[in-house]
């Protein structure tokens, strides 16, 4: 277990020394500097930027200097706040950001959860076939369409919530949704799909035929059986919603990472966009660890298994 | 009992050969696994009217190509900014010309003076852009994009999946441990990162979507390769000497056909999605160009006055992802009987 | 005459399919006595499971009863409701599943599978529960069950889940166990020893078995009586003595006759397959595999003909106007020490 953990965990530093190395070559082939959105600057200004920056070492020391700083927490200075350090950038914002991730990720599979039990548990009857057709719109439809959708007719017309801004929970409602109806809709498919094998199987009709209730064999024996394998799609959704909160955040003005990334994106921000990508990736990597650690904990045939390695 | 049973002199002699074996002959026609998929799909109502839906769609989309000319829908005609939609013969509030502008409704056409038999189905954008054709003309860019897109990705992760299935072993490890590292970089950040680089345009939104997607395919047909590798037929064919490359055309690529059919279908919407996803927070496909995602950006920035800017590009792109997605399902339906079951 | 815990009669259960109907069950009548072991024989298909199922109300949503009852203490089980049925299942009527690969929860520790039913049937608390859980588990021959019984299914091997198995069905004392080819999926010493167990099982818990299986080689050591099924119908049965050694059905001779025995190595299969029973012919359904069918058999129904009071047979070659015919060797073989038995038994009372 512990080699395999190890085994892990290397490979978890190989793959984010690989991003960051792809990703700052990149960036140098990137024709802009700090300085190509602001006005005319003299070339003495331009010699100072430079040093400010570190642009005038040689690119193999730059590098060096960039994964030393990494190492250490540090991110390099953004080239749109000048002497903002992207870590304070991206520290001052991930709160937001995390907030509504995990906001949305809750709601997404609980509601999706209960859908896709609930479809399945009637399977071939209009239950299921409007759960299903549901999901296929949540899944169908593009969050920031529904986002839009939502700020307007919700917040604008209704006036439940408010339109825009961060600020108490009642601000993080509509993006949870928008954001969250992705996973939501996916789930539902998913555990639709797990339970009725699972409600099929026979240790399920070994149940029935114990004499068990319809609830005790869904709530003791089809629930926890079609969930486990659910722990595999938190990886994928970590993706969705970072992808999706680039977009999100955007259209309700929340002061978050993916705000900042679309931000730097337009801007040629290229600390920032270098430091938001390793953010991305970092988190992507440790969830899916954790994800397998996880799964190998709640399901008892792959906790054995592990041991043995 | 016995009363009941009427008997025939001959009803105890002995039955003709013949009669024998009549209950084999019974035996439904076997069908092809081809033929047999298709039957199934017919019978999904869902997938079955979303085929159609797609190929109308993809009919109006390319066939639209001999109506609508570039240069015009890129070229602003301000004294026609920002009409509702106007249908010949509708007197439907909304689709008559009139819009609602603080609870009333107005007559823009009228107060625009402009010529009654001019029409614009679906109305026109800020600069005075018949939307219906602008919508029809970015459905195609979309379309492009997408299916070019899903095409590479395709090759790509079957070519990728089949060799590093059939090599095994150190090739298979290592191949297997790259696209481990690429999927733990969200395909987002790929994204982004290859539309800086690149110039930004169809073409590397083409190619940034097809770089960051294949991976998925490739670890599905890895899978299925691993098996086939094992089959008979396969071992049979090796033994013969059979060339590796011959081998995989003919023995792989057609057993694999399903699972690259369905996943195809999967990839088609997301493809479409991320396209729109780019376009729309403004690094993907540009003004003047136009695609769904780039109508969705400029109607939302009117959505408050002029909410059908962007309602009829959202409703082409929900109707193009529900038809893709409800025809995958459909597509792994019927290859895979079981999983309906 | 023992008890009659059992009686089914006329049953009759349809599976609406999109092809159509399918006539599973077509007029079924058996009965089971207290502390008996009936088998119920039959190729695949026959409805042997799709029986033993309506008893205990566990059918396919798709599944009919269109007629017929199962009399069991006085009431109709076909007519109960689920409510109902579920304080009998596992309780008074218990079931064992073919394969014991599948039939447990994987996620849930033996122990509290085996404790579910007594939870639900005694209102047990969970501890006292796992107490007689581990109980049962000594009786079903389970090695250290103190530290086995916090295991999970993986960790057992095929044998060992199935005397799991076995402990989960019989772990409330159930009046009627059912077993659905208890054995078929394991590898013959394992079924030898699984086989054994179900027998001493039943002398302790006193508990009345109905054995489904297509092999009739496990059924000579098991049962008292057998039914034979074909085609959703029961085509003959007597006790053991009598289908093994004075069959009269053509289709028991075929099932006989592809059964390995220590005096013939001629296996020979019964050629042809079952009928469609979306569309089940007329007459006798054996008919069109028979080599002694007449044409008669496929225009009316054979009738059960008496063959002794435990012994009937449906087939129109008890009729007395029906031809003499020549069964196979082996069956000409089995019923001349059928003959002999019974002038043994004569000649000692
Ligand atoms: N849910 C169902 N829908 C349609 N037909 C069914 C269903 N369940 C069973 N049948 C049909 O009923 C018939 C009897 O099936 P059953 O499972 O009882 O056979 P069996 O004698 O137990 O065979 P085996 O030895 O294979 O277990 C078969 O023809 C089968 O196709
Ligand atoms: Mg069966």
């Amino acid at each position: 277990m512990r080699k395999y953990l190890l085994k892990r965990v290397f490979y978890m530093v190989l793959t984010l020394f690989l991003v960051a190395t792809i990703t700052f070559f990149l960036m140098k082939l990137m024709p802009g500097t700090p300085y190509s959105n602001q006005e005319k600057m003299t070339p003495q200004q331009i010699q100072i930027m430079n040093e400010q920056y570190g642009l005038n070492k040689p690119i193999w020391l730059q590098y060096l200097i960039y994964l030393g700083g990494m190492l250490h927490g540090d991110l390099g200075t953004s080239f749109q706040y000048s002497n903002q350090p992207v870590s304070y950038l991206i520290s001052s914002r991930i709160g937001a950001s995390a907030q509504l991730g995990l906001q949305a990720m809750i709601f997404g599979v609980v509601i999706g959860i209960i859908i896709g039990s609930f479809a399945a548990i009637n399977r071939n009857t209009w239950i299921d076939t409007l759960c299903t057709i549901l999901s296929i719109i949540g899944k169908s439809v593009p969050n920031f369409v529904l986002a839009v959708l939502l700020q307007f007719y919700i917040a604008l017309k209704l006036g439940w919530f408010p339109i825009a801004d961060w600020g108490g929970f009642s601000y993080t409602v509509l993006p949870t949704i928008a954001l969250g109806v992705g996973p939501l809709a996916e789930t539902a498919r998913f555990i639709r799909t797990g339970m009725v094998d699972v409600l099929n199987s026979d240790y399920i009709e070994l149940a029935r035929a114990k004499g068990l209730t319809k609830f005790g064999i869904v709530y003791h024996h089809a629930l926890r059986n079609s969930l486990i394998p659910l722990v595999t799609l938190i990886g994928p959704y970590t993706v969705a919603l970072m992808t999706g909160s680039m977009v999100i955040e955007n259209i309700f003005s929340i002061p978050g990472i993916g705000e900042q990334f679309v931000k730097s994106i337009t801007t040629n921000d290229y600390p920032t966009i270098m430091g938001v990508t390793m953010l991305f990736s970092a988190g992507l990597v440790v969830v899916i660890l954790l994800t397998d650690i996880v799964y190998g904990i709640i399901d008892p045939r792959i906790r054995l298994s592990g041991n043995g390695d | 009992m016995e009363e009941k049973i009427k008997l025939n002199p001959d009803s105890f002699e002995a039955l003709p050969k013949a009669e024998e074996l009549d209950n084999e002959k019974i035996a439904a026609p076997s069908l092809t696994f081809v033929q047999d998929a298709w039957r199934r799909l017919k019978m999904n109502k869902g997938a079955f009217i979303s085929l159609w839906i797609i190929v109308l769609m993809l009919i109006v989309a390319f066939g639209s190509s001999f109506f609508i000319d570039h240069d015009s829908l890129v070229k602003s005609a301000p004294n026609y900014a920002n009409l509702p939609a106007k249908i010949p013969g509708v007197p439907i509030n909304g689709f008559n010309g009139k819009l609602k502008v603080a609870g009333e409704w107005v007559d823009e056409y009228k107060q625009n003076n402009i010529s009654s038999d001019k029409y614009f189905v679906l109305g026109t954008d800020y600069l005075g852009r018949s939307l219906a054709e602008r919508i029809i003309y970015g459905t195609k860019v979309s379309l492009i994009v997408a299916l070019v897109a899903t095409f590479f990705d395709l090759t790509i992760g079957v070519a990728y999946g089949i060799i590093s299935g059939w090599k095994g072993g150190r090739v298979d490890n290592v191949m297997q441990r790259i696209i481990e590292i690429i999927s733990s970089v969200p395909s987002l950040v790929i994204v982004v990162l290859m539309l800086l680089v690149l110039k930004p345009g169809m073409t590397s939104i083409i190619a940034a979507i097809a770089i960051s997607s294949w991976t998925t395919m490739a670890r599905m047909i890895r899978a299925e390769t691993l098996q086939l590798k094992s089959q008979e037929y396969v071992l049979a064919a090796r033994s013969l000497g059979e060339s590796a490359p011959k081998i995989a055309w003919k023995h792989l690529v057609p057993n694999l056909s399903s699972i690259i059919i369905i996943q195809t279908m999967y990839t088609i919407p997301t493809a479409i999605f991320f396209e729109a996803f780019l376009s729309f927070i403004g690094i993907g496909i540009s003004a003047p160009e136009t695609s769904l995602g780039v109508l969705l950006n400029d109607g939302q920035k009117n959505f408050q006055f002029l909410p059908y800017q962007m309602w009829y590009p959202a409703i082409v792109l929900c109707v193009l992802m529900i038809a893709f997605n409800l025809l995958g399902d459909g597509l792994r339906d019927a290859f895979d009987p079981k999983t309906r079951r | 005459m023992a008890e009659r815990i059992l009686d089914v009669k006329n049953l009759e259960i349809n599976f609406h399919t999109y092809a159509g109907d399918v006539k599973a069950i077509r007029d079924v009548s058996f009965h089971l006595d207290k502390g008996e072991t009936l088998a119920i024989v039959g190729e695949s298909g026959s409805g042997k499971s799709v029986t033993t199922k309506s008893l205990m109300g566990l059918l396919a949503n798709n599944a009919e009863v269109v007629g017929g009852s199962v009399m069991y203490h006085g009431q109709d089980i076909l007519k109960k409701s689920e409510k109902e049925m579920q304080n009998i299942r596992g309780k008074d009527i218990a079931m064992i599943f073919q394969d014991p690969m599948t039939s447990l929860d994987p996620t849930m520790k033996i122990g509290q599978q085996i404790a579910e039913p007594l939870m639900k049937h005694k209102k047990m608390e969970k501890k006292k529960a796992w107490a007689q859980a581990l109980d049962i588990l000594k009786l079903v021959g389970i090695v250290d069950p103190e530290k086995r019984i916090n295991e999970y299914p993986h960790q057992f091997s095929g044998g060992m889940r199935q005397r799991i198995v076995i402990a989960i069905a019989l772990v409330c004392y159930p009046e009627i166990l059912i077993a659905d080819e208890p054995t078929t999926a394991l590898d013959v010493t394992i079924q030898a020893q699984i086989l054994d167990l179900m027998k001493e099982l039943q002398s302790k818990i006193e508990t009345s078995i109905i054995f489904i299986t297509h092999d009739l080689g496990v059924v000579a050591g098991m049962a008292n009586r057998v039914a034979v099924m074909y085609a959703g119908k029961i085509v003959e049965y007597g006790t053991v003595d009598e289908i093994f050694y004075n069959p009269q059905h053509p289709y028991t001779w075929g099932l006989l006759n592809s059964m390995p025995t220590l005096s013939s190595t001629l296996l020979e299969a019964i050629p042809g397959t079952p009928p469609d029973l979306l569309d089940p012919p007329k007459g006798d359904a054996f008919a069109a595999r028979s080599t002694y069918a007449m044409k008669i058999d496929v225009e009316q129904e054979p009738p059960f003909f008496k063959v002794s009071d435990t012994h009937y047979a449906a087939t129109w070659l008890l009729h007395p106007d029906a031809p003499k015919v020549t069964p196979p060797t082996e069956i000409i073989r089995r019923q001349k020490l059928f003959a002999e038995m019974s002038v043994n038994k004569s000649v000692k009372a």
